[in-house]
């Protein structure tokens, strides 16, 4: 009965007003980021990460609204995808399927509802299982040593690698440009500056955030500048918010399978909320006894694909949590909210911060409840807000950022560079070159040299040691599953068209 | 096809250059095994790789934006450059109304709407982060404020 004392105790924690004043807050910010096409969950908690840090939020606040905002986003997403058929962020594509069929045939109210509900399922039953199960994992995780969190680190790069990208080469690179941007600065062993060349500003290295803000946000500015004439799909009415509740409980079991399947891709480095909304849809669409009617505005179709994408993103907390490698690029950036907020995630986490934990756990499941209300009943309040003309919204967008980063730093030399960030997301971009691996990279370079020199100190300078466990060579052998797998498996995962009548081109 | 080429050309040159950067950094007397230009010396290796296969296979070519998106992207860049470069100097409020209303006027081509936007945003956004969330900006220029 240990979690339930936990639970008690981080409910302790997070039952205040104060956070639960935070919590609709982010619940309410996310969906509406959630919502807006371009700005999806990880560019949305990016930007807030910077502006959260400056107004000098303890660590629970600041986790209490970052994570809200996180799911606020997930559950957000579904609602461009069914009224506007453009995707509100990346995992809520699926929904796009049978969702805006749905508000065509007169069912938008339905189909609101239904993702709704089932974003709750999702994303409830993902927290709870997170509960039980990132408690075991932690008593894995004690065992390992410096050459198997090498290994670790190797594993995460080459399944988010693997699976980010058409193109291996491209991955790597990406990668190895995160890796060797994380190198700048004074190297901690010996003490030297390392790529500094003489500039002062990057004797400590180039910031995460700075890094963060530009590949995501800054980037998606340039993005949508080019892209703006052909997002004007024509949005569906949506009438009185009315619940079917023989509809709605007819997808109950699509929800709980749509659920296991996206906290298990959720779970594994590198799949994350995309393609956990993807597997969930493709497997229910085959068990199915009428798989041509997805695509046609089936419910389930809409069910499965949302339960899985919320369940992913509490999935995605696991590894998160108990290893400190995220599993996606939006953990990556809660990775980057924790590192701001000095919290190393880490079995150390579990033992010597547990109110921590908790307290995010018990927040997690308070916002879920805050957002199920919002998404359901007063889910019009979104609908509004999506007809804010984007003349608007993308310089307010952009403005955001900076204030974010000058605020945190106060140095024109960190604009610089973000706007460099935001250049090189772009131009990455256009040639199919993933960005999330280059966050990665930057987030975890320095533990992957230090746990490097840290196991060479322990063999005294023998490579095979970095071979000799055998959670080692177990972790590298699926690292090179990870990485070498999608390339056989492209052909046969193939995503369905997006329906008809769509503008929107984005990749 | 040619994207990827100049794509991996340039990043060998760099990675050819953080190589050589790298055999340059300093070790001092209490270094471990490894040492501070190893790993780098990887990923240095690992890129030249990546950039090699870009140059020899590379994927076919996507939709690059035609000269007057170039100049349009240009432009946007130019102004969050200056808006880096005055927000210190200027203030928040002038330096976010002027780039907003110009980046609004990009996308909207209609030069009321943008004025309006800059305007409002400068203004709004001003009143958010220092009264609403207590960020420390400086809303007017320097040599105003004393």
């Amino acid at each position: 009965m240990d979690i339930l004392s936990n639970l008690a105790m981080g409910f302790s924690i997070a039952l205040t007003p104060w956070t639960l004043m935070l919590a609709v807050i982010g619940a309410f910010v996310g969906t509406i980021i959630g919502a807006l096409p371009g700005l999806g969950p990880s560019n949305g908690v990016a930007l807030l990460i910077p502006i959260s840090f400056s107004m000098g939020l303890d660590a629970i606040s600041a986790l209490v609204l970052l994570t809200s905002v996180y799911y606020g986003a997930m559950y957000g997403g579904r609602i461009s995808s069914i009224l506007l058929n453009i995707p509100g962020d990346e995992p809520a594509v699926m929904t796009t399927l049978d969702g805006y069929p749905m508000a065509k045939q007169g069912f938008a109210s339905d189909a609101l509802v239904i993702s709704g509900v089932a974003s709750f399922v999702g994303a409830f039953l993902a927290t709870i299982a997170l509960m039980l199960l990132a408690p075991l994992l932690v008593q894995v995780v004690y065992k390992f040593g410096p050459a198997d969190y090498f290994a670790l680190y190797a594993l995460a790069f080459c399944t988010l690698g693997g699976i980010g990208s058409n193109n291996q080469a491209k991955s790597a690179m990406a990668v190895a440009i995160g890796l060797g941007t994380a190198m700048i600065g004074y190297d901690k062993t010996t003490g030297m500056p390392r790529f500094t060349f003489g500039n002062m500003h990057l004797n400590d290295g180039i910031s995460f955030l700075v890094a963060i803000v530009g590949l995501f946000a800054v980037a998606e500015v340039f993005h949508f500048i080019e892209s703006h004439g052909r997002d004007s799909a024509i949005g569906v009415k949506l009438g009185k918010i009315t619940v079917d509740w023989a509809k709605l409980w007819s997808t109950r079991w699509t929800m709980l399978r749509g659920t296991v399947i996206g906290f298990a891709a959720g779970v594994l480095p590198g799949a994350g909320a995309s393609i956990g909304s993807f597997l969930a849809y493709m497997g229910e669409k085959a068990i199915a006894r009428d798989p041509e009617s997805f695509g046609k505005g089936n419910p389930r179709g809409v069910a499965a694909p949302e339960a899985g994408n919320n369940a992913a993103a509490g999935g995605a907390l696991v590894p998160m949590l108990t290893l400190g490698v995220p599993g996606s690029g939006t953990t990556a950036v809660l990775l980057a909210l924790l590192l701001t907020l000095n919290i190393t995630p880490g079995p150390l986490l579990f033992t010597d911060r547990p109110e921590v934990v908790w307290g995010l756990i018990a927040a997690l499941l308070i916002a879920n409840i805050v957002l199920l209300v919002m998404n359901v009943p007063m889910v019009k309040i979104f609908v509004h807000i999506l007809s804010v003309p984007s003349a608007i919204l993308l310089p307010g967008v952009t403005m955001i950022a900076f204030v974010g980063i000058y605020s945190l730093t106060g140095s024109s030399f960190d604009m610089l560079m973000m706007i460099g960030f935001g250049v090189m997301g772009y131009v990455f971009r256009k040639l199919d070159i993933p960005t999330v691996p280059v966050i990665l990279g930057i987030l975890l370079g320095n533990a992957m040299e230090d746990n490097l020199r840290r196991a060479m100190v322990l063999s005294d300078g023998d490579w095979t040691y970095l071979f000799s466990s055998p959670i080692s060579v177990g972790l590298w052998l699926a690292a090179a599953l990870g990485f070498v797998a999608p390339m056989f498996l492209r052909g046969v995962l193939k995503r369905p068209p997006v329906p008809a009548t769509d503008s929107y081109d984005r990749d | 096809m040619k994207g990827d080429r100049i794509f991996g050309l340039v990043m060998m040159v760099v990675a050819l250059g953080y190589l050589l950067s790298a055999s340059t950094v300093e070790t001092s007397f209490m270094s471990d095994p490894v040492g501070p230009r190893v790993f780098p010396y990887m990923i240095g290796g690992l890129v030249l790789i990546c950039a090699l296969v870009m140059v020899l296979r590379p994927d076919p070519d996507v939709d690059w934006p035609g000269p007057a998106m170039v100049m349009t992207l240009g432009a946007a860049l130019l102004a969050l450059v200056l808006y880096a470069l005055t927000i210190k100097p200027l203030g928040f409020i002038l330096p976010t109304m002027l780039v907003s209303g110009f980046l609004s006027w990009q996308i909207s081509r209609r030069p009321a709407q943008a004025a309006l936007a800059g305007a409002g945003l400068g203004i709004g956004l001003y009143v958010l982060f220092k009264t609403v969330l207590g960020l420390g900006l400086h809303g007017l220029p320097r040599f105003l404020m004393g």
